[in-house]
């Protein structure tokens, strides 16, 4: 019996992490052996292809289709003998981001800490389709098990055969190393992650040439996301067909929900794509937590537009969240309950992305500290009615797609011009009263839940 | 001519580097070094395993490291400050990093940033006066779902109190829960 839930299905309660033995024993590395044995890149594309995966680093873009981009070399010759074909005249790479740091987003951590032997075999049978014969795990520093428990999984695959020169004599050779990053959000972005890679400050750079042609040093690389990766392991084993069954919405497959904030339950849990939200939240995070209502919930991240009420019931699919106006990211859900101002929240997440720029781009390097000033002086009662328009200004030019290299700060405006649009009372309301009005309650509630030993040791 | 003039730089530079990175921090560099395509390229490693050893990167570190990389130091110093990891002022034994992001920020974070600071007597990004600890804010750890959150150097505490802070900090350094 195949499980349902796949990413998920080696992984106890206690998050113990996975051994090499125990991954082996349920089906572990079996489609790396079949893969390259029996499989020819182009025939491994065709399968991720066919199996509609979308990235689930927040952007939901085609996986087949980025990968399709990859300039591969006598393919036709691998096609009849499915042998390695990687390129002769210089390194293919294949990058895994695991610089998880969207505010909100804790899923790629319990995967890298319960199975990271799922991630390896991912990483193996996603470079053996593009024929990349040097990876890297980019991850964020302050991921130390993380780091370590790959390092570990690493090893034992060299030792076993599954890493280095000549694979399960097939002839392909992979390296795997993991870069432990200096931090700085914007690392997460693919062209910055190749500069940080690369050693230099980690400027996100114009496409084209996109990283598929000219990459990490100038050469052919793809970069994606831990679960994107996670899921490739699952897609080769049981096959496009199978994966498909696994969503009940648009989209197919499974994919690691979370929920965080003033909810009775918070947590992560793997749900067929397109779960309708209401479940996730009322069911899975247990509802709201006492005393408090829902308000409003980011859906996938800080830089995703507000959600309210009225789209529960819509389905977790990548299209479906984008047609109410918001994206599905990276599906960590960030609850907004009826205490917490919401001007201050969009002040906290604007003030992220203002100190997250990278410099490089004037409407975000200046926009956003201009924003972030102006939500500061509503929040701090010194906000005046034309504030209000300045801010609608700013959502439209820095907001705009083509403005600025990458789409930093364009998301940086999507939780700002969403909570004008559906908390306008509240804005208003700053600038009447020339105070915050939720300052008082907001105070006295978080001081009962602090200072009591609630959280245990 | 010309040889000499090299000669003598070439000189000058490993006097420069010798007298600044000791023989165990040039010997995990020259690792990173041999899987890399040029010098420079592991210029963010090299920052860290220097802080790995002297907790932060002084000025002769960082010049001494721009010589052994072959690049500016004035490159290499813009690479630094880039990034929030790579600490150009002086630090304490351990870092204490509080997450000041939406989920913490909701669930706390204003009210934990001050009592940290009431309890050790430090402001963000001061240092306590028995050297012991660096206060500065983060971005988010990743733990949303066990918020507030906080790292001290690499251990991370999920679902923090004021008690629970206390008990975190009274342990010498904030050994495993």
């Amino acid at each position: 019996m195949i499980s349902t839930l796949p990413l998920t299905q080696n992984i106890n309660a206690a998050r113990d992490p996975v051994s090499f033995e125990a991954y082996k024993a349920n089906h572990g590395y079996e489609a790396v052996r079949r893969a390259i044995h029996q499989m020819s890149p182009a025939d491994c594309l065709k399968v991720i292809q066919d199996s509609g995966l979308r990235g689930r680093g927040g952007a939901g873009f085609p996986t087949g289709m980025k990968w399709s981009f990859v300039p591969m070399t006598n393919d036709s010759k691998s096609v009849q003998d499915s042998k390695s074909v990687q390129d002769s005249e210089g390194h293919k790479y294949l990058i895994c981001n695991a610089d998880e740091m969207e505010p909100g987003t804790f899923k790629d951590r319990l995967l890298m800490e319960c199975d990271p032997h799922q991630l390896i075999e991912g990483m193996i049978l996603s470079a053996w389709t593009i024929q990349a014969d040097v990876a890297y795990i980019f991850i964020r520093h302050e991921y130390h098990l993380a780091s370590k428990l790959l390092q570990q999984a690493i090893d034992t695959c060299y030792q076993k055969g599954y890493l280095g020169k000549d694979i399960l004599g097939s002839g392909f050779n992979l390296e795997i190393y993991v870069h432990s990053s200096a931090g700085r959000y914007i690392c997460g972005e693919e062209t910055a992650l190749i500069s940080s890679l690369e050693g230099k400050r980690a400027n996100p750079r114009a496409k084209p040439p996109f990283p598929q042609v000219s990459g990490l040093w100038g050469r052919p690389t793809i970069v994606n996301n831990v679960e994107t990766l996670c899921n490739i392991t699952h897609i080769i084993r049981n096959g496009a067909e199978w994966y498909k069954t696994l969503g009940i919405g648009q989209d197919h497959g499974t994919k690691l929900f979370g929920v965080s904030g003033r909810v009775n339950n918070p947590g992560c849990w793997e749900l067929p794509m397109g779960t309708p939200i209401r479940e996730l939240i009322e069911q899975h995070a247990g509802g709201m937590q006492d005393g408090y209502k829902l308000k409003g919930f980011l859906p996938g991240g800080a830089s995703t537009d507000f959600l309210v009420e009225e789209h529960l019931d819509l389905a977790m699919d990548y299209d479906v969240i984008g047609k109410a106006g918001s994206r599905l990211g990276t599906g960590t859900m960030i609850i907004l309950d009826d205490k917490t101002c919401p001007v201050g929240m969009t002040k906290n997440l604007v003030e992220f992305f203002a100190q997250e720029s990278c410099g490089f781009c004037t409407p975000c390097r200046d926009g956003l500290p201009w924003s972030a000033q102006v939500l500061d002086d509503l929040e701090t009662g010194n906000g005046i009615p034309a504030d209000l328009n300045t801010l609608k200004n700013q959502v439209r030019f820095i907001g705009a797609m083509g403005n600025t290299h990458c789409a930093l700060a364009p998301g940086a405006m999507e939780p700002l011009a969403s909570a004008m649009k559906y908390f306008a009372d509240d804005f208003k309301a700053h600038v009447d009263s020339k105070a915050c009005p939720y300052d008082q309650q907001q105070s006295s509630s978080k001081n009962d839940s602090l200072s009591t030993s609630a959280g245990g040791s | 001519m010309n040889h000499s003039i090299e000669n003598d730089t070439a000189q000058h530079k490993a006097r420069v580097i010798s007298a600044v990175l000791t023989a165990p921090e040039l010997a995990e560099i020259d690792h990173e070094i041999s899987h890399a395509p040029y010098r420079s390229a592991v210029a963010i490693d090299a920052l860290k395993i220097v802080q790995k050893h002297h907790r932060w990167v002084s000025d002769e570190s960082l010049c001494g490291l721009a010589d052994y990389l072959d690049m500016s130091s004035a490159e290499l110093e813009g690479i630094a400050t880039f990034y929030s990891l790579i600490y150009r002022k002086p630090v304490g034994e351990k870092v204490i990093s509080l997450c000041n992001s939406v989920t913490c920020w909701i669930k706390g974070y204003a009210q934990l940033e001050k009592h940290i600071s009431q309890h050790l007597s430090v402001g963000l990004g001061e240092t306590t006066t028995d050297d012991r600890y660096t206060f500065l804010p983060t971005p988010c750890l990743g733990a949303c779902d066990r918020a507030p959150v906080m790292m001290v150097g690499e251990e991370t505490y999920l679902d923090l109190t004021e008690e629970k802070i206390n008990r975190i900090l009274e342990t010498k350094g904030g050994e495993k829960e």
